[in-house]
């Protein structure tokens, strides 16, 4: 008889974002609480921090939704990132398009540039979008690097303007943080949303078991590229955040190094959990900025931790707390 | 095979063949399933049985033939198509959603019967809501049916064997199919788990489903068709009725000497 | 003539070049096979094996003792890198092994930087600096150097996997994983080899080639990478697939930059990477997987 089953395992216990209070409750009241950020916090460069942390949220939010529930690896996503970045950027800069307008735009350029990719890598089953994405990133920074006449080259994209609300410029980091806050908002609701909907379901579906999907009438192509496109989508979106928050761009932002964090990032959260990327966000801003007194052994203590973290608790960090209680229940067994 | 269409003919296998390097797993066979009937295939281990359902199913493509699925061919169309058009399958390697509750499974099951689309469920319009609860208590209703209630939010891969067995059918019957493919539903399962199997398929045909189901249990086979087709080899031995069927020399010969030769 | 004399010295320099990636899409593939996963590290250990060497000729005083102690001392921090962070892993899938050799890059990139240092070394070619000509074309001896090196390692390795009961039951466990335990293979320790031989192949090939290209700590990203595309471009797994996909590979950029443009260089191969991979998915010579239900 045959017995070899089919191993299109997924990447972790995904799991629907809990019921109980309800889940736009809890997620209004995280908001409501990092609301209080900027209050709290000494200066504008911790606001600065808080800022960057959204933007990385929004990253590695929109990423996890792809690998932690959708099962697929993409190492493009800086390259996302950049596109977004650069189309906000490059509209404004060279054509004075409004940051409003380009926002959208962002998105739509980042998941085109996944639509292009995904296309032709997922009809096929096994590691094609990890390996098509990792030198379809190796192109865009190519791109980004040599077409100096559009994004400024390796000297960067100078001169982009900030978000305005009725003509007054969110020029400053305290200015900004309400809308990197209320952006990254929308973009977890949505998450949520989706996930707790037939399509997020399905996305499951696919990641866990792509044949048995298939079967009850789920086009697991179509599946994976929408979840694929919109996980672009939303890398363009923090794209264009970041380039008008920070008003400038370069391609070292975007390049493959930073595309692997952002993976690892999701895997150190807890890849499959709701709240995993906040951790994995936190962790990814402030590691830099902790470690930056310990100068040339910061990496080595990156990467010790991350070892540690990866072998002790291979759920990520969200999953300690579940980890623990199955080791106590394990002693007292 | 040249036989003239009957309108009541659900599914039409027409030639049938499929090649594999080195082996022809199903060899030019042709055969039809009456709506409303239950229909056996039967053969010894290797006989191309599964392949014969992977090919309905669309997971196989065939190397030549034709299969029409309500007067329509769907021998070109992908898996998830065959499944809209109302052909739903489980398998004989268990392939359900271990990570996912058992509550979920059904639900998954249910997507055909879903109109959500990924715009609408970013926004989480109120038509989601209502579509998420009606769900909910259609898979619900199911897994009452078949005494899975209890487990509705454990995850599927810490079922049973017989569990996950009754959880695959109910999640192939959450899409409400016309044509039930069952691969070896009763395969692994206890006597008394068997028979419940059996008693589960007679009231779904009862209630109008058609089913194509492959199985080795012999017992059950035979008690439950309406019409038997033995392969061997990857062609037809034999058709007909289970007294038909058990008289046939070919198929005393081919499979049941196969049986002795288990004993 | 002058045309075909551009052309033979491009050749040549691609095929140098490709001999490099070959060695290191090799390691990728013996570590892709045994766990499934994709070895971050592999690069690392490409730019240990140069600035390794290049610390021990001073005490060596020979360049071939040098190569091989660095090269043994690498495949020994391959050993080593499995035992601690592969190891212990509870459930080790690809995904996590995959994870975990990212962060034995980032550890191993900063341990080199903190022992070696952070500038670039080099080393003069085995046969000195020189240049051979052959009819006009001018040829490197290092060139030839690292083609014969990476035949020979290749017929080592190739005889190794055929003939040693060590390399079969790396292929079984390679094949079938459980089917190799139940018939005695210890699953285990084909892993902890299987980076031995990548950590080997890595170390040779930067060896071999610092002396064209120096070899600094932050390299090894750059190298892995390209190891990896000529790994996916041959076919992941396989061994004469890493070989024509490393050719393959160094060809292509030769020729991209010679004829477009070395600015696009880089996007150049990879462009035509992607297109040889949509249209043979599993690569010049890799077999798709068959998956029964
Ligand atoms: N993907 C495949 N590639 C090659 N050969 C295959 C493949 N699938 C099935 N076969 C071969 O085709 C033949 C028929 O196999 P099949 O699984 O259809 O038999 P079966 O009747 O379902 O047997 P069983 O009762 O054991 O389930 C066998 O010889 C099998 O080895
Ligand atoms: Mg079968």
């Amino acid at each position: 008889m045959a017995s070899i089953e089919a191993k299109t395992g997924p990447m972790t216990h995904s799991r629907l974002p809990q019921r109980g209070l309800s889940r736009h409750a809890r997620l209004a009241l995280v908001w409501l609480a990092l609301a209080a950020v900027p209050f709290v916090v000494p200066n504008a460069y911790w606001i600065s921090l808080a800022n960057l942390a959204l933007i990385n949220l929004v990253l590695i939010a929109s990423l996890n939704l792809l690998m932690g529930y959708g099962g697929q690896i993409s190492l493009a996503h800086a390259g996302f990132f950049g596109l977004g970045a650069y189309a906000s950027g490059i509209l404004n800069v060279r054509y004075g398009v409004p940051p409003w307008a380009g926002l959208p735009a962002a998105a739509v350029v980042a998941g085109l540039g996944a639509l292009l990719i995904g296309i032709p890598a997922l009809r096929l089953r096994g590691h094609y979008l990890a390996m098509a994405t990792l030198g379809w990133n190796a192109i865009l920074v190519v791109f980004f690097t040599q077409l100096v006449g559009f994004t400024g080259g390796p000297n960067g994209l100078l001169g982009v303007e900030p978000f305005s609300i009725f003509g007054h410029a969110l020029d400053t980091e305290a200015k900004a943080f309400p809308l990197a806050w209320a952006v990254a908002f929308f973009v977890m609701l949505a998450i949520s949303n989706l996930l707790a909907s037939r399509i997020g379901r399905s996305i499951r579906a696919v990641a866990t078991n792509e044949l048995g999907a298939q079967s009850l009438g789920i086009d697991s192509f179509r599946t994976k590229l929408a979840v694929f496109v919109l996980s672009a989508g939303m890398a363009g979106i923090a794209g264009s955040l970041y380039v008008h928050i920070n008003q400038y761009a370069s391609p070292e932002t975007f390049g493959i190094a930073p595309s692997i964090m952002l993976l690892v990032m999701v895997a150190i959260g807890g890849a499959g959990t709701f709240y995993g990327p906040m951790l994995g966000a936190l962790i990814y801003t402030a590691v830099p900025q902790i470690l930056l007194d310990y100068e040339d052994a910061e990496l080595m203590l990156f990467g010790l931790g991350l070892l540690v973290v990866l072998i002790l608790f291979p759920r990520g960090l969200a999953g300690i707390p579940a980890a623990l209680t199955g080791l106590v229940r394990r002693r007292r067994a | 095979m040249n036989t003239p269409r009957r309108t009541d003919d659900l599914l039409e296998v027409e030639n049938l063949t499929c090649r594999f390097a080195g082996v022809t797993a199903v060899d030019d066979l042709s055969f039809r399933v009456k709506a409303g009937e239950i229909k056996a295939v039967i053969g010894p281990n290797g006989a191309g049985k599964s392949t014969l359902f992977n090919m309905i199913a669309g997971v196989t493509r065939p190397t030549d033939g034709t299969i029409k699925f309500d007067g329509a061919r769907i021998d070109r169309l992908p898996t998830h198509a065959r499944a809209r058009r109302g052909i739903a399958r489980t398998f004989q390697n268990l392939q359900i959603f271990r990570e996912m509750s058992v509550l979920e499974n059904v639900m998954v099951g249910r997507h055909l019967r879903g109109r959500t689309t990924t715009l609408s469920g970013l926004l989480h319009l109120p038509s989601v809501g209502a579509e998420e609860r009606a769900m909910e208590a259609a898979a619900m209703a199911l897994l009452e049916r078949f005494g899975l209630a209890a487990k509705a939010h454990a995850p599927a891969g810490s079922l049973a064997f017989g569990q996950m067995k009754v959880l695959e059918l109910a999640r192939a019957l959450a899409s409400e199919p016309r044509l039930l493919l069952l691969d070896e539903p009763a395969a692994g399962l206890p006597h008394a788990e068997a028979d419940k199997m059996a008693e589960t398929i007679r009231d779904l045909n009862r209630d109008g489903m058609t089913v194509l189901l492959v199985e080795h249990n012999m017992r059950m086979v035979m008690s439950l068709s309406h019409d038997i087709l033995v392969l061997n080899n990857g062609r037809r031995i034999a058709e007909g009725t289970a007294e038909d069927v058990r008289r046939h020399p070919e198929v005393l010969s081919a499979y049941l000497g196969e049986e002795a030769a288990d004993a | 003539m002058q045309t075909t004399t551009a052309l033979l010295q491009v050749l040549s320099s691609g095929i140098g070049t490709g001999a490099v990636y070959a060695l290191v899409a090799l390691g990728f593939n013996v570590v892709f096979k045994s766990t499934g996963a994709m070895n971050f590290a592999q690069g690392e250990w490409v730019v240990m094996g140069g600035m390794v060497t290049a610390l021990l000729i001073g005490t060596f005083s020979s360049v071939g003792l040098a190569v091989v102690a660095a090269v043994v001392l690498v495949g020994v921090v391959g050993l080593l890198s499995e035992r601690l962070t592969v190891q212990p892993l509870k459930r080790p899938d690809a995904l996590v092994i995959t994870l975990v050799t990212i962060g034995l890059s980032i550890v191993s990139r900063s341990l080199v930087m903190l022992v070696l240092g952070k500038k670039p070394v080099g080393y003069a070619g085995f046969s000195g600096n020189t240049a051979l000509s052959f009819g006009g074309v001018s040829i490197q001896s290092q060139t030839l150097w690292i083609i014969a090196i990476t035949l020979a390692f290749l017929v080592v390795m190739h005889a190794f996997f055929e003939r040693t009961i060590l390399g079969k039951a790396l292929r079984a466990a390679a094949a079938d994983r459980e089917a190799a335990a139940i018939v005695g293979v210890n699953v285990g320790s084909t892993v902890l080899l299987s980076f031995g031989i990548a950590a080997l192949a890595g170390a040779l090939a930067g060896a071999i080639v610092t002396p064209l290209t120096l070899a600094s700590y932050d390299q090894g990203a750059i190298f892995g990478f390209k190891g990896f595309s000529a790994a996916m471009l041959g076919g992941l797994g396989s061994l004469p697939g890493a070989v024509v996909g490393g050719l393959a590979l160094g060809l292509l950029e030769a020729f991209g930059s010679f004829y477009i443009s070395s600015d696009f260089k880089d996007a150049i191969a990879f462009a035509v990477l992607l297109l040889i991979l949509f249209v043979r998915p599993s690569g010049l010579l890799g077999r798709a997987d068959i998956v029964k239900v």
